[in-house]
């Protein structure tokens, strides 16, 4: 038993390039599901993102516009789900889930000819002096952006939700969708952007897979990633800063016991992969409990679907 | 998650899809052979060679045999109802490409006497199952081989899947081979318990250089280590059960490359001549299931001929990869000086050979 082997630095970094795709991913969810709409297409948004992405940045030799064309496409994806479920009222869980299977069979289409191509590499961002404080700087500030970008994001989805009107309103629609028709706002306008943002996201996070964290382009490589993604927003009980949490946990574990089999340590391998998830089904068997389900703050509309009939 | 499946054979298989004819071996055609894969096609590894398999075989036979395959399908229950569909299809003779889908091929196969099924890897026959798999550890002692010649921090780093005695059979002769070559050689073993996850492979891959490893040998299926370890500079990896050529020279030194092929076209026929039996079949690298892919320049020439040398020893059947004298973990004695281990042992292994360290998941 040696833990000295293992870089605490060098293992706290890993953990968030780890966590990153899920992180992005999550936090688009928390913001679909605050207004009341279940979308289960997570994994199908997130694998379509990773195609998107890397195949513009590697048509264009751009990181940044792989990015933004994964967030674009997802974007468009998500769409076929919100006017699905937002005008034609399909089942959201049903759509949800078709749009994932959709989404691995699209991505597989799309990525053909981008089998065994490297992507053009993004590189750390440089935060002069900070990076050369010993530990934090390792741990902190030697990341590529996008690992700044999905911190951002949670801050800005915290303060957007708790602060502003707008975040006022998304919660309103997600809490009762009736209520906030009759007060004058567009409850499907709201949802759309809602469904539109957290598939950007999960584009995000999908390219961030493709382009950074393995990178190349893998058909199926998101494996279940999405899922994850889902659980984490449950395990947040809908809250941006668990949101942050959890992806960290969750990203934490896996990484923490590879590295610990790595470094020769007799680690219970099964159950360390599976605490993160034994601890979404705790907080999941809480939640269906009736009154569980108002004290974890899940949104009263959520999965919903809304028809104006006046 | 994913659930394609793609049929070949135009409007004639659509209609018989839709009819549902029960299957028959030996009488009609044309035949029907369907494959159910654990990963998706393009995974550049495992599914990918087993995939090309399949074409060989529609190749090979023309409009007289029809292929359908299901790709991405979890091992477990939902096996069952893959295997259950494709057999309701009209499958004649169905390949069942993972070792997680021995107990639901061996259940549906009851439903189905008449359907002829094929099981990788696994150990469990009936009187329509037959099993077949590679030596694969043939591969792994010219792997070992190049590994413990070629490693300057003499620490090698192997990504298991699960342990399962195919993953630990490679592990032990690896390690055995690379000792051969560079007695102070150490061998890191990180369980993924995924055969695909390749942000998953990746990480491990990363963990393992982090702890000074500068060769990486894996057994997972997609390509993501050696995207890993070409990022990291300085490790060598090689390909796992296909070329991933596209490595080439560097990271990947060498592969091992299934080659199913000759199997399924002898398989598929069988099932057209009637002369289908449920065998069991362990090809190696003598019958060219297992192929020794491309050695590249990386690779010192003495290295190589070593290497070579070892391949071409265990094709010509003068060399087995565990010859004693060998000891267990343990240090208890398992082969005598000369002895070769037997099939049986081989197919049930499930410990570590002296001078490993670390223990077998359980």
């Amino acid at each position: 038993m040696d833990l000295s082997t293992i870089n605490p630095a060098v293992l706290l970094a890993s953990l968030m390039v780890a966590s990153t795709p899920i992180l992005l991913a999550a936090i688009g969810e928390l913001v679909v599901e605050k207004s009341g709409v279940l979308n289960l297409g997570v994994e199908g948004m997130m694998i379509v993102g990773a195609i998107c992405g890397f195949a513009v940045s590697v048509e264009t030799g751009s990181p940044v516009l792989g990015f933004v064309a994964a967030a674009a496409g997802s974007a468009l994806l998500s769409m076929t789900f919100g006017i699905l479920t937002q005008f034609f009222l399909s089942n959201q869980v049903a759509t949800g889930l078709a749009l994932t299977l959709f989404g691995l069979g699209l991505s597989a289409l799309m990525g053909q000819g981008y089998v065994g191509i490297k992507p053009p590499a993004m590189g750390d961002l440089n935060l002069g002096p900070l990076g050369d404080i010993p530990f934090v700087g390792r741990v902190l500030f030697q990341h590529d952006v996008m690992v700044y970008v999905s911190l951002a994001l949670v801050a800005a989805v915290w303060a957007f939700l708790k602060y502003t009107r707008a975040g006022l309103i998304l919660r309103a629609v997600g809490e009762s969708h009736d209520a906030a028709h009759a007060l004058g706002y567009k409850v499907v306008v709201v949802r759309l952007a809602a469904i539109a943002f957290g598939g950007a996201c999960a584009g995000l996070g999908g390219a961030y897979l493709s382009l950074i964290r393995v990178p190349q382009w893998t058909e199926g490589m998101t494996a279940g990633a999405g899922w994850i993604a889902l659980a984490i927003v449950v395990f947040s009980s809908w809250r941006a800063w668990g949101v942050l949490i959890g992806a960290y946990l969750f990203g934490g574990v896996t990484v923490l016991q590879l590295n610990l089999q790595a470094a020769g340590l007799d680690v219970p391998v099964e159950y360390l992969s599976m605490s993160p998830y034994l601890i979404t089904i705790l907080v999941l068997v809480i939640m269906s409990s009736g009154r569980g389900r108002a004290a974890l703050n899940a949104p009263a509309s959520l999965g919903r679907s809304f028809h104006a009939s006046h | 998650m994913q659930r394609r499946t793609i049929l070949k054979g135009g409007a004639a298989a659509a209609a018989t899809l839709a009819l549902g004819r029960p299957g028959f071996a030996g009488s009609h055609l044309p035949v029907k052979a369907g494959f159910i894969y654990v990963g998706p096609i393009g995974d550049g590894g495992w599914t990918y060679e087993h995939n090309e398999g399949r074409l060989a075989v529609e190749e090979h036979f023309g409009d007289q045999v029809e292929t359908v395959y299901q790709e991405s399908v979890p091992e477990g229950a939902d096996a069952e109802r893959a295997l259950t569909q494709m057999a309701l299809g009209g499958a004649d003779i169905i390949f069942t490409t993972s070792f997680g889908y021995m107990d639901p091929t061996i259940n549906v196969a009851k439903k189905f006497p008449d359907v002829k099924f094929e099981h990788a890897t696994g150990y469990k026959r009936a009187d329509n199952v037959a099993t077949y798999s590679a030596r694969f550890y043939e591969g792994r002692a010219v792997q070992g081989t190049i590994a413990g010649m070629m490693t300057e921090t003499n620490k090698i780093g192997y990504i298991g899947s699960f342990p399962i005695p195919e993953v630990i059979r490679g592990i032990n002769s690896a390690y055995i081979h690379a000792k051969k070559v560079n007695p102070d050689v150490e061998f890191s073993v990180v369980w993924a318990f995924t055969w695909f996850d390749p942000a998953k492979e990746a990480d491990a891959a990363t963990a393992l250089i982090e702890q000074g490893c500068d060769v990486i040998l894996q057994h997972t299926d997609s390509t993501a280590p050696q995207a890993a370890a070409a990022s990291a500079g300085d490790v060598i990896t090689f390909g796992q059960a296909s070329d991933m050529a596209e490595y080439k020279p560097l990271p990947r030194v060498s592969s091992i490359i299934d080659n199913w092929a000759p199997y399924y076209i002898e398989r598929v026929q069988a099932v057209i001549d009637g002369s289908w039996e449920p065998t069991d079949t362990w090809g190696g690298i003598d019958s060219g299931m297992v192929k020794i892919g491309e050695i590249t320049d990386a690779v010192p020439e003495e290295v190589k001929a070593k290497a070579l040398e070892i391949r071409d020893s265990i094709a010509d059947g003068s060399y087995h990869p565990f010859t004693g004298p060998l000891n267990k973990q343990d240090g208890s004695a398992w082969l005598a000086e000369g002895e070769t281990a037997t099939d049986e042992t081989l197919l049930g292994m499930n410990f570590y050979v002296e001078g490993l360290s670390g223990t077998i998941p359980q």
